[in-house]
């Protein structure tokens, strides 16, 4: 393998989980552009969706489900799932906090989350056979490899491209089109920005400024369904202890692109997608040092450019 | 940098809060003096209990967090400054010291000069935290701090080769004070050491908290712009809280490193840590001494008290046994945490025992006005 293969094939990789973690960046920023608040739990959520994932292919046969059945039911019950979550919660526990301190809100979204790791921890102990019998409730889980490892380039070609390379940007790409011409384009999207732009004034235009917070948890919370499904399917492996690390990925991708900045965020997933991948294949020992080298470089844009590579203008909150 | 108002409406300037040694010789309230009794009588009590009931040797943690408590605190209730990465100045100080003291290596410099280069250790990183990160709003300072937390956890998990990787430093030793012996089997001279320590972190918070600095800090939380046209040197106040707190943390550290006999390993000092020391700063009231104490008597006494002793009751009893995940009461532990932070934000979001300027901000009586103009 060349310099320029090894090189294309971290960039493929890199590039594959980048667009993971900018799904789940995704809604941490919505969250934030509009209620300001760091939502801790959105890592977990995501969790949660694996689990979910999981237990729908432990019911659709394991390790030889049809990936034709399993894969649509998980792409339809997870989002779901998970945008019920995220609302629930929203209405449970942010909603009374709306007009408290900041912090109350954040220590609360902090709470959250050690509820959702807890569940997934009880998640792990449900005796299924993917679950292994039950008997090791906190070990991590394989997740059944419903889409092959053949190599679509051919067998001979040095680089590795799987499926669920393919699947990843098949899935991902189309969902960030697709948000952001609803952001863009309808009343909806319009109501959001208008929102994240001044709440008081956009109430005073008739925008039912809950609904479109409740909104905002829905459409986040759905592409972290989507990022777990994925995720699941392409690292096939979850744990109840993976969210922490997904979730502060994607809030650094979100903080890295400018946060409340939905290019901003992709961008920043991809970034950290592709350092990590180069730490870990073109650096030696590089791979113990790729969580380094991701806050190395979130603090060195944040001291460079303190509001993130994107955001030209962020409106100061006082 | 966004303020953290610990819930009060920014109303007024802070009085000048009430000093009990104006009044009499002896420095405490009727409360904070029977407070203290109790705090002593504690290993006496202990004694005296059934073997089943003796919860002494779980006591030093709490003080320990509460020393690191107070030390968050400084950054997060007086200034302002949001820090989700105290677990990081933790393990500094721990590695610090333990790597200054431990038989491994030829330092073994012993307790005292460990302690005191551990604090310096945890002053100088709270300084190389912040200086490049003064400039940034609240939200990416956390997040900052966040990423420091796993920066350093990275790095202690890699210089395997001076920090024994996940193994940890080990025998750390234990202080020598007046010839008393420190095991782990006698925790009495270990909790009345802690004891004279966490008297000493309260006794100097509150001192800086009535100084020109403290008072600085709480303007500064209050109002930047206004602690600006004052003439009041905002970084150099920020700067000094978050390294002054991470002297604390790092203190806390040492001394959690000297109790356990290890350094523990690089992973025990993670996000979950920063957040339970946050939790302990949170409960007990942002900015108030004695809700610290309070916060890390509630937070670390039901972690490795009363989890402890359920545990050991119901396995007694037979109850719950084998290895189900819902059996063990550890496991609950994370929902229950985040039940009662959630619980405590809606309903007590200033603490339990809410600093006296927060209290008076939010009960301040009505004709406290009419009765200046009279």
């Amino acid at each position: 393998m060349t310099l320029v293969d090894l090189v294309l094939q971290q960039l493929i990789t890199g590039v594959s989980n980048g667009l993971i973690i900018a799904l789940v960046a995704l809604g941490y920023t919505m969250v934030y552009g509009i209620i300001e608040l760091i939502n801790f739990a959105h890592g977990d959520l995501m969790m949660l969706g694996c689990f979910l994932a999981l237990t729908i292919v432990g019911l659709c046969g394991g390790e030889g489900a049809s990936p034709w059945v399993a894969l649509p039911l998980m792409l339809l019950l997870v989002p779901a799932f998970c945008a019920g979550m995220n609302w629930t919660v929203d209405r449970l526990v942010y909603k009374p906090l709306r007009n408290a301190p900041k912090l109350t809100a954040l220590v609360s979204a902090i709470g959250v989350s050690f509820i959702f790791v807890n569940l997934g921890l009880f998640w792990g102990g449900v005796p299924m056979q993917v679950m292994k019998g039950g008997t090791d409730a906190s070990a991590p889980k394989s997740f059944p490899a419903l889409l092959g490892a053949g190599n679509l380039l051919g067998a001979h070609s040095t680089l590795l491209l799987t499926t669920s390379d393919v699947l990843v940007a098949a899935i991902t790409v189309p969902l960030m089109v697709a948000l952001t011409w609803f952001v863009r384009r309808t009343r909806m999207g319009t109501a959001m920005r208008a929102v994240a732009q001044n709440p008081t004034a956009a109430q005073l235009m008739g925008i039912d400024v809950d609904r479109v917070i409740g909104m905002t948890f829905l459409i986040g919370g759905a592409l972290a369904g989507v990022s777990s499904v994925v995720c699941a399917l392409y690292n096939n492996s979850i744990s109840f202890q993976m969210g922490y690390r997904n979730g502060l990925d994607a809030f650094t991708a979100a903080v890295l692109g400018g946060i409340g900045n939905l290019p901003g965020a992709v961008l920043g997933g991809l970034i950290i997608g592709l350092v990590r991948m180069i730490m870990e294949g073109c650096v030696d020992g590089g791979s113990q040092w790729s969580n380094a080298s991701v806050f190395g470089v979130l603090i060195l844009v944040l001291v460079l450019r303190p509001s993130g590579l994107l955001s030209a203008h962020v409106r100061e909150k006082v | 940098m966004s303020r953290l108002p610990a819930s009060a409406p920014s109303a007024a300037p802070p009085p000048a809060p009430a000093r009990h040694s104006e009044r009499d010789g002896w420095p405490l309230s009727g409360k904070a003096s029977l407070c203290l009794a109790g705090a002593l009588a504690v290993p006496l009590v202990d004694a005296l209990m059934p073997n089943a009931m003796k919860v002494g040797s779980l006591v030093p943690p709490i003080m320990i967090f509460a020393i690191m408590g107070l030390g968050l605190n400084i950054v997060s209730g007086f200034t302002g400054l949001l820090n989700l990465g105290s677990a990081a100045f933790m393990a500094i100080g721990a590695y610090a010291f333990s790597i200054s003291t431990c038989t491994v290596y030829p330092f073994q410099i012993g307790f005292w000069p460990g302690l005191a280069l551990a604090i310096l250790c945890g002053g100088v990183a709270g300084l190389v935290l912040a200086l490049p990160t003064m400039r940034l709003r609240g939200d990416y300072l956390a997040i900052v701090t966040l990423g420091f937390g796993e920066i350093v956890q990275d790095v202690l998990k890699n210089l395997d080769a001076i920090t024994k990787g996940t193994q940890g430093l080990n025998p750390v030793p234990a202080p020598a004070l007046f010839g008393l012996t420190f095991t782990s089997g006698n925790f009495v001279p270990w909790y009345y050491l802690l004891l004279a320590l966490l008297l000493l972190a309260v006794a100097f918070t509150r001192n800086l908290l009535h100084s020109r600095i403290g008072r600085a800090w709480i303007a500064v939380r209050e109002d930047e712009l206004a602690a600006r046209s004052m003439g009041i040197r905002i970084a150099r106040a920020k700067l000094l809280a978050v390294a002054i707190g991470a002297c604390l943390c790092a203190a806390g550290g040492a001394l959690w490193a000297s109790f356990q006999g290890t350094s523990v390993d690089p992973g025990y000092y993670d996000f979950q840590l920063s957040v339970i020391v946050l939790c302990i700063v949170i409960v007990g009231g942002l900015g108030s001494i004695s809700g610290v104490l309070l916060g890390a008597l509630i937070m670390i006494g039901f972690n490795s008290i009363i989890l402890v002793k359920l545990s050991d009751w119901l396995a007694s009893h037979g109850i719950g046994g084998g290895s189900h995940v819902l059996s063990l009461p550890n496991n609950w532990k994370y929902l229950v945490y985040g039940l009662a932070l959630i619980v405590m934000m809606r309903f007590k979001p200033e603490g339990l025992l809410p600093a006296r300027d927060v209290q008076e901000q939010l009960h301040r009586p009505v004709d406290d006005g009419a009765g200046a103009g009279a």
